[in-house]
């Protein structure tokens, strides 16, 4: 099953080798992974999906929990959250396909970013699935090239990943 | 304050740590060290001949001592030798400190000579490790890294030091912090008094209990409250590997170690339980064989310091987080003011199984097949003349699981092996960083002519320092459990485990290096060369012993089966 872990980090040189090595170390997946500071300058967020079994997940949040930079750690697939991720994505658009794009792009409340003759670079926020459905929808034909985020989250409600 | 150089601080802050003895050896990028270690009278410095070496003394020093041994290498090729000791203390939980050069922080990322990214080739084999990036950072570095080696579930920590942060040209104000702060890093210690009530509940009622003890009991000081724990039960008693004198083995609830080569008794009794308390162990795969088939009518309580640990292999279903001796100790007063009734008859029942389990093999073995001398005698003979006292090391293989199966260890820290990487040449430097950790005691490296040979050079070494270890060589000529894994698995082809009449004459060869060397092929030689071995107190020994190299290694459990199912000799099976 799909799960997204997000923890706060140390924010020290080597510490994402660490969490990134324990997953290859331990034959673990990676499907996403997206770091940046958070407004205290001693952490970092870290945000990454995985797919295990129960099992399997249960040792990898344990095994994180183990490495000395994570400070905090949450599953948050176990509870109700928001998730997003961002798309840039550089699409042919010429001739009759330029206005189905533009269509396409506003159903899935798309911005187009930059614009020539024959290109649109459409942006797009959103779960994982819907910026799926949304390369699904405009065709392998268009696509030009495609860069993706990863997913960042949060637990809804009064839940919080802080210190 | 003081004004200390980087290379001061480090030296001043491994002493005001209580280190005695640092193990090492010297190279371009830790010469600053070396000039501050030579300047001072307070730490020893052994010197090895392969840094390999250093890095199983400081491991087997923790092991014995129950403080954390320290080990000291340079850039490079330096730092990559200890890489093989690291593994090794990393996979047996064992506390251990790596100081290890680094070229000169300008010139780290160039491939400037002797630069190795230590850092990031011991990732994975460290419980954490630390760069200095300035040299007032040495001191709370030393105080985090011993901190972080010996709590929880202990580990190797290393510390990658660049020679510019050692340079004698700057000093600074050396404190040494009292504390240890890490807001990321906490220890759990006490267990959940709710699961251990249950955990009891469950152990009073049972039938068929068993404790199954591992390496945590003994490097977690937990030997004598387990011994408490299981004599108030009157349940039997079976050792991991690792966890060999952390119940005594002459005592009669002991029904010897389990696994691939554990006792028959152990094994049955394992397999036939409905209660299992598994402390300090790790359900290994040399313990459990199919883990689909592993204890299938049991209910498992698993008491361990490392959450990871708990339901890793094995599914269990009353977990105690917590450390070994402090849970043993609540579980002890809930068993002595508990009002249940424990199920004498069944028990009883119970006790006159396992009897006839221990009548029926108890480590047989046939003196009769060969003229040959038999590995399992020799052991036999080694713990008449130590009369059990001896601290045991071992190499890897055969010679490795006689001596777990023969020889009976009743105290903790007494039996020093490489259980979980399994590393040939680890032995001798064990056996040295033994002796320099307990001066005292007697100590035997049990061996083999295979591994011996992988640091052989530290005879060397124990000249240099006067270390009389004893070394006893099951000699058969061959990688033993190498080629009985080729008799029962590849039809007796013997693919690269013999050495066609290469072998060095290991009595000489323990002469050139200035100590005693001592043959014995026949039985009848055996007692009386094994008294005369131990009555040269002050010498090295190396006692060269041929042994039938036909013998192999049994119980040994069939791969896939349960474990009950084990082949008992060539012929018998369960």
């Amino acid at each position: 099953m799909r799960r997204i872990i997000s923890m706060l980090l140390e924010n020290e040189p080597g510490a994402l080798s660490r969490v990134v090595g324990l997953f290859s170390q331990r034959g673990y997946n990676i499907e996403t992974l997206t770091v940046a500071p958070t407004t205290d300058a001693t952490l970092s967020r870290l945000t990454l999906t995985t797919t295990g079994s129960d099992r399997v997940i249960e040792q990898i949040t344990k095994q994180l929990n183990k490495l000395i930079e994570v400070v905090k750690l949450v599953d948050l697939t176990e509870g109700a959250h928001i998730e997003r991720e961002l798309l840039l994505v550089k699409l042919k658009a010429t001739g009759a396909q330029r206005a189905e794009i533009k269509r396409t792009a506003d159903i899935f409340r798309g911005q187009i970013v930059d614009v020539n003759s024959a290109i649109y670079t459409v942006q797009l926020t959103g779960a994982s699935d819907k910026l799926d459905a949304f390369l699904e929808s405009v065709g392998e034909t268009s696509i030009l090239e495609v860069v993706r985020t990863g997913v960042s989250g949060m637990a809804r409600g009064d839940k919080v990943l802080a210190l | 304050m003081e004004l200390l150089s980087g290379a001061e601080m480090l030296i001043r802050s491994l002493k005001d740590e209580g280190v005695e003895t640092i193990f090492g050896y010297p190279g371009g990028a830790v010469l600053h060290i070396y000039d501050a270690l030579f300047q001072q009278n307070d730490i020893a410095h052994v010197l090895v001949r392969h840094e390999q070496a250093a890095s199983h003394m400081a491991d087997a020093y923790s092991r014995v001592t129950g403080r954390p041994g320290v080990c000291l290498a340079t850039s490079g090729p330096g730092a990559t030798n200890t890489v093989t000791g690291i593994a090794t203390a990393y996979m047996d939980s064992i506390p251990m400190i790596v100081i290890t050069g680094q070229v000169q922080s300008d010139w780290i990322g160039d491939d400037a000579f002797q630069e190795t990214d230590i850092l990031g080739v011991t990732r994975p084999i460290v419980k954490h490790s630390f760069m200095i990036k300035r040299p007032e950072d040495i001191p709370e570095t030393i105080k985090k890294a011993f901190y972080i080696a010996t709590t929880g579930r202990p580990g190797p920590v290393l510390i990658d030091i660049p020679k510019d942060m050692t340079a004698p040209t700057e000093s600074y104000e050396y404190q040494y912090p009292a504390k240890v702060k890490m807001r990321s890093y906490s220890v759990v210690s006490r267990g959940h008094s709710g699961q251990i009530k249950k955990a009891v509940e469950l152990l009073i009622a049972a039938k068929r209990p068993v404790i199954y003890a591992g390496g945590g009991v003994v490097q977690g000081n937990g030997a004598e409250l387990l011994t408490s724990v299981v004599r108030e039960l009157g349940a039997p008693c079976t050792n991991t590997l690792m966890g060999l004198g952390g119940y005594p083995g002459t005592d009669k609830q002991n029904v010897g170690m389990l696994g691939m080569h554990g006792t028959y008794e152990a094994n049955m009794v394992m397999h036939h339980a409905d209660v299992v308390l598994a402390v300090g162990a790790r359900f290994d795969d040399r313990v459990t064989n199919n883990v689909k088939k592993f204890c299938s009518d049991a209910k498992i309580i698993h008491i361990d310091i490392d959450p990871a640990s708990i339901s890793k292999n094995i599914a269990v279903d009353i977990p105690i987080v917590g450390a070994v001796d402090l849970v043993l100790k609540e579980m002890l007063e809930q068993i002595k003011k508990t009002e249940l009734v424990a199920d004498t008859e069944g028990q009883a029942a119970w006790w006159k199984q396992i009897d006839a389990w221990r009548a029926f093999h108890g480590l047989r073995f046939d003196l009769n097949d060969s003229e040959l001398l038999k590995p399992q005698q020799v052991i036999e003979s080694l713990y008449k003349a130590t009369q059990g006292d001896a601290i045991i090391c071992t190499d890897v293989g055969q010679h490795q699981m006689f001596a777990a199966q023969y020889y009976k260890f009743d105290k903790p820290r007494q039996w020093i092996t490489s259980g979980g990487l399994g590393t040939m040449g680890f032995g001798l430097p064990a056996a040295m960083g033994c002796l320099i950790g307990k001066p005292d005691m007697q100590v035997v490296t049990v061996t083999g002519e295979g591994s011996i040979q992988m640091c052989i050079q530290e005879l060397s070494t124990c000249l240099q320092y006067g270390l009389p270890v004893k070394i006893i060589c099951l000699n058969n000529q061959a990688l033993g459990m190498v080629k009985q894994w080729q008799d029962m698995v590849y039809q007796g082809r013997h693919s690269s485990s013999t050495y066609e009449e290469s072998l060095p004459d290991f009595v000489k060869l323990a002469e050139a290096y200035g100590h005693v060397g001592m043959r014995v092929d026949k039985a009848s030689d055996l007692d009386a060369a094994m008294e005369e071995c131990f009555s040269l107190k002050d010498r090295l020994v190396f006692m060269d012993v041929s042994v039938d190299p036909q013998e192999h290694v049994y119980p040994m459990q069939i791969k896939e089966g349960s474990m009950r199912d084990m082949w008992l000799n060539k012929t018998e099976r369960t």
